[in-house]
């Protein structure tokens, strides 16, 4: 009985964290991190520009991660010619429907749209934990699925970077079953670079609008002054 | 005092004051300024709580001048462009990308809708506890309610045009609610709709509403509003009626004149309430998921329900109410008594001027009971507001049941209880503390 009342306490709070059950990795990465923005795009257009689309996003917009006009054409274009072009995907989507059971969705604002009410940056965290998970699993018809993402439509895209993992189901472990090209700390190093990317393509003015926002306030603090002043000057007779 | 008469202006034979004096001679400008600035007595004593209704005129002024840039850009439109997204969704993304300066002006806009409702609740809460809505105060309490509903509607129909998930099956949930009323119901919701699913009918129909129809009513409104308070003069934290004690002059000795004390007195508000608005906009625009829900970040799509939807934050206490009614009552069904419920709930504002019975204006002069029901109903108001972002749970559900059982309780009970209270010998004139 006791137990019942306690459960029936929480249950506000459980509902509300039942969002995800699977505990999510924090991503290491940071937006401001250029470096590994630019690695972070190479690996979307290699891998994940071939399925998903980035639709509502420029290709002249990767500029703005300190590439040249050239170096963006060469080496971040293969569904366009056009630099101002949207980053489209090529695959048509009633195709993409018959292969995967679903229509792969772009992934412009994927990482706000994974991002749950009080934290932001969950939809960070369920990428990189989610892009780190897939595992061997004969059942799918892909022959891969993922802890995170229970039965999950999408193949394990970067597997020839991770390797194969298999679950192991006493431990309820993901164990590395055949290497790939990266060893893991490389591997985790490359994901957190595509998670900064999709973070930052998200919202490519966000370090910006923080930057204005330091102007604005110290602006409004001067503000403030003035019009305190202002106001003690004209009430001074008030009483 | 605005119903006075102001003398017209005379020139002193400059060429500026000429031309006052002619343009004074056709338009009531002297008099417009004198009887609503400059020789609008308003008393001396307003606090914190009397900053939140300049600062609402200056959100809806943010609104409808970003909101006019937004149009600009913005396309009603649910068919899919050739990337197979909703040309709608797309364009909000357009305009956070490629429109120069875009992602500032709809935060704005978005931040403001938050805004707007922050405000208005404080400015409602002022007015309750100090008795703003008491006689001879009615009509301005009642085109407030008004404004409070029309605001309602605003934000209701703006919400659908991103068309993101949440915009899409929010607007699906509140439009089946109207099926809920017997008879017409169906017919009703189908109307409102335009189509049988909310569709791009349904889209245009709501920026319909939300650019033109609404904003129209809403400045009627918000100017009937400001004119029945000039009539009648400004309440205050003391609930004194300053214009009872004039001086030989006919100016009440409490009162100052609006400008210049008040509008520099209101500019520190704005500029505080508008380093609160930056913090906001520039570093957390989604509110922490609550001015902008994650969920809408999905385009609109009508063949996936999300597992979990909840209004905006503003909403959520009255929807709250909406999901405690879970009886079938005189063989109509329990969501058709939700609704009347949630109607009542915020309809009945409208009432309070006259089921306040108590014999002082002001919170400061009333005792106990006044301070204590106040105080639950403020926390049972957040309860409620918390409970309704939640998913339904059996204890969420008795929780809204007894927070909405008090809230009801408050109002319809305040007959008695405003009248049972101890109170203190009001002062003849305003305190300044």
């Amino acid at each position: 009985m006791k137990k019942f009342l306690i459960a029936l306490l929480f249950a506000p709070l459980m509902a509300f964290a039942s969002g995800g059950n699977v505990h999510l990795d924090k991503w290491p990465g940071s937006v401001s991190d250029k470096a590994a923005l630019q690695n972070g795009a190479k690996l979307f257009v290699n891998y994940c520009l071939n399925c998903h689309g980035a639709s509502y996003m420029r290709y002249k917009n990767l500029m703005d991660l300190g590439l040249t006009e050239q170096q963006v054409k060469d080496n971040l274009m293969f569904t366009s010619d056009k630099i101002g072009g949207l980053m489209a995907v090529a695959a048509r989507s009633d195709e993409q429907k018959l292969w995967f059971g679903a229509t792969p969705p772009d992934l412009t604002i994927l990482a706000r749209a994974r991002g749950e009410a009080g934290n932001a940056g969950a939809g960070a965290d369920w990428l990189y934990t989610y892009l780190r998970s897939f595992y061997r699993d004969p059942n799918r018809p892909t022959g891969w699925n993922n802890v995170v993402f229970e039965n999950v439509g999408m193949p394990h895209i970067l597997y020839g970077l991770q390797g194969q993992q298999v679950l192991n189901h006493e431990t309820h472990k993901l164990e590395l079953a055949v290497p790939g090209t990266m060893p893991p700390a490389e591997y985790d190093k490359a994901v957190s670079d595509l998670v900064g990317f999709m973070v930052w393509m998200g919202e490519p003015q966000q370090e910006f609008r923080r930057t204005l926002g330091i102007f604005v306030l110290a602006f409004l603090g001067l503000l403030f002054v003035v019009a305190y002043a202002l106001k003690k000057e004209y009430w001074k007779d008030i009483h | 005092m605005a119903g006075g008469t102001f003398e017209k202006y005379k020139s002193d034979g400059s060429l500026a004051g000429n031309a006052l004096e002619w343009l004074d001679a056709r338009f009531p400008a002297t008099s417009m300024w004198k009887g609503h600035l400059s020789e609008y007595y308003a008393p001396k004593n307003f606090n914190f709580w009397y900053f939140f209704g300049s600062l609402a005129l200056l959100v809806l002024v943010i609104q409808i001048v970003t909101g006019i840039f937004l149009v600009m850009h913005y396309k009603p439109d649910a068919a899919l462009n050739a990337n197979g997204v909703p040309i709608a969704f797309a364009s909000v993304e357009y305009i956070m990308r490629d429109v120069p300066g875009g992602w500032l002006i709809r935060y704005m806009h978005s931040t403001g809708a938050s805004a707007f409702f922050i405000v208005v609740y404080l400015h409602m809460f002022r007015g309750l506890i100090y008795g703003s809505y008491r006689k001879p105060r009615e009509l301005t309490w009642l085109f407030g309610v008004g404004i409070f509903l029309v605001l309602m509607g605003e934000a209701f129909f703006g919400y659908l045009l991103p068309w993101g998930q949440m915009s899409f099956w929010g607007a699906q949930v509140i439009v089946n609610l109207f099926g809920a009323i017997p008879v017409i119901g169906n017919d009703l919701s189908i109307i409102i709709r335009g189509d049988f699913v909310v569709g791009d009918a349904t889209l245009n129909r709501f920026f319909s509403f939300h650019v033109i129809a609404f904003p129209l009513v809403l400045i009627g409104l918000v100017a009937a509003h400001v004119l029945a308070l000039h009539e009648t003069g400004s309440n205050n934290p003391d609930g004194v009626e300053i214009k009872v004690n004039k001086d030989e002059n006919g100016i009440p000795r409490d009162g100052i004149p609006f400008h210049p004390y008040y509008t520099v007195k209101d500019i520190v508000g704005v500029v505080v309430f508008l380093m609160v608005f930056s913090a906001v906009m520039f570093f957390a625009p989604e509110g922490g998921g609550y001015f902008l829900e994650t969920p809408n970040f999905y385009p609109a799509d009508p063949l996936k329900t999300p597992p979990h939807i909840a209004p905006v934050w503003y909403f959520t206490p009255f929807y709250s109410i909406l999901r405690a009614v879970v009886w079938n009552f005189f063989g109509l069904d329990a969501k058709f008594w939700g609704v009347v419920a949630m109607g009542a709930s915020v309809v009945i504002f409208a009432f309070l001027p006259w089921l306040d019975r108590s014999p002082v204006k002001s919170i400061r002069y009333r005792g106990p009971i006044t301070k204590v029901m106040i105080t639950i109903f403020v926390i049972c108001f957040f309860i409620l507001g918390y409970l309704g972002t939640l998913s339904p749970s059996p204890m969420g559900e008795l929780v809204s049941q007894v927070c909405s059982v008090f809230y009801f309780g408050f109002f319809l009970a305040m007959p008695w209880w405003s009248r049972m209270d101890k109170f203190k010998p009001v002062p003849e004139r305003v305190t300044m503390k």
